[in-house]
């Protein structure tokens, strides 16, 4: 919006009228109603359980619902280590939500395979398969950290423009929604990233020092 | 009570005959000194340590693998040569040389015994495969101790040690198509997986 209106709307709202966009109605509606999937990988996902409890209340952000299934979920949450046995699942789940569809990475595990990087069944990081919205680090990171990431990603949300170049994926038919989902191979999973996906951010492939 | 291993090792012989145990004595304060078998009687060792009457070993609490690579040792040694000196005479004298020994690799299967029923324990078993390569076959255990069977999968899976007659061997963390063992002590992870993107370094 440009400044003027942004003043406009300020000097309204001091005389008693409120005034919207369309866009700003529809980002407040979605971003207090992110409903994450029921998904939990590993010490991690107990620190999201507490999240949602009493204590800490992720309700108090509209995300209290967990989905069962992700077809009715908005938000994946990778919480923990990621095997590279479970890594095909994690794509394929994320696959099946539809969109708009959002991911936070949760802990060192989830965004380079944490202490665990140098096994051999460990992925380095989720997102060499799937677009992340939101890196917490940690190991594992405090409740704290969690509800500041998806207030994170309620301010990415918000910021979402409906039309324009720069719209979100969901509202741009020529964006994937899905993923290639990676197979075992003989040595590891093949391929061994997505190069579309794990980019730096000028959008180039990152490259493997060998 | 449990005898030393020594005086297992003497029943065992005794009691089957043709076994060959030898002991591997285990020089750390723990002292937990094991038998090794030979593959042949294995089965029956095994059969007549779970059975005696007084030591009743029902329990296998662990049983993994072990990768010993191939090795070299170098050793000096002093050997007499002869030595040809500036002004061209010959004479014999004594040459430190290095004499190197070629230690071939091996995988070992170790088997922790304890007794339920006389709370008593640990017994520790050992079998050696002949080498790394081909003859990596070790009879299982598995038909004696039910408890090995998802143990002796997982040296399978991790190190590549074959156990013969074990009901069910197959891959147990590892998906079908893998093909290395993973805790070898010479496995390399795929070239693109072991190291740090750019941006991380």
């Amino acid at each position: 919006m440009a400044d003027d209106l942004k003043e406009l709307k300020i000097e309204l709202s001091k005389n008693g009228i409120f005034t919207t966009t369309l866009e700003e109605l529809y980002n407040w509606g979605r971003k207090n109603s992110v409903w994450p999937l029921t998904f939990g990988l590993a010490c991690c996902a107990i620190e999201m359980i507490a999240t949602t409890m009493a204590r800490y209340d992720l309700a108090r952000f509209g995300a209290e619902v967990f989905r069962p299934s992700p077809r009715q979920a908005d938000l994946i949450i990778v919480s923990g280590t990621v095997t590279k046995k479970m890594a095909p699942q994690v794509v394929r789940l994320y696959n099946q939500m539809p969109e708009p569809k959002y991911v936070i990475a949760m802990g060192a595990c989830a965004i380079s395979g944490g202490p665990f990087r140098d096994g051999y069944n460990v992925l380095k990081g989720i997102d060499r398969y799937i677009p992340v919205d939101v890196h917490i680090p940690g190991c594992p990171p405090r409740p704290e950290a969690l509800i500041h990431a998806f207030m994170t990603l309620q301010k990415k949300i918000e910021d979402q423009a409906l039309a324009g170049a720069d719209r979100p994926r969901h509202l741009n038919a020529d964006l994937p929604s899905e993923f290639p989902v990676p197979s075992f191979g003989a040595h590891g999973l093949e391929p061994s990233s997505n190069r579309d996906i794990f980019t730096d951010a000028t959008g180039n492939p990152l490259k493997v020092i060998q | 009570m449990l005898p030393p291993v020594e005086e297992i090792k003497t029943q065992i012989e005794a009691a089957i005959p043709g076994a060959t145990v030898t002991v591997i004595s285990n020089g750390s304060p723990s002292a937990q000194h094991s038998l090794l078998l030979d593959h042949a009687h294995a089965r029956a060792v095994a059969e007549f340590l779970r059975d005696h009457a007084e030591w009743r070993l029902d329990f296998c609490s662990l049983m993994t693998g072990v990768d010993w690579p191939d090795t070299e040792t170098s050793e000096k040694i002093k050997v007499k040569k002869l030595v040809k000196a500036a002004d061209g005479s010959e004479s014999e004298q004594e040459v430190d040389e290095v004499r190197k020994t070629k230690v071939p690799g091996r995988l070992e299967a170790v088997y922790h015994l304890f007794s339920m029923e006389k709370k008593h324990g640990p017994v520790i078993l050992r079998m050696r495969t002949a080498d790394r390569g081909e003859g990596t076959h070790l009879p299982s255990l598995t038909p004696v101790w039910r408890s090995a069977e998802f143990q002796e999968r997982e040296a399978f899976d991790l190190y590549g040690i074959v156990f013969d007659g074990h009901p069910d061997l197959r891959r147990i963390l590892m998906w079908d198509g893998f093909v290395d063992y993973p805790m070898r002590k010479d496995y390399v992870p795929p070239p693109d997986d072991a190291v740090l993107p750019e941006v991380h370094s």
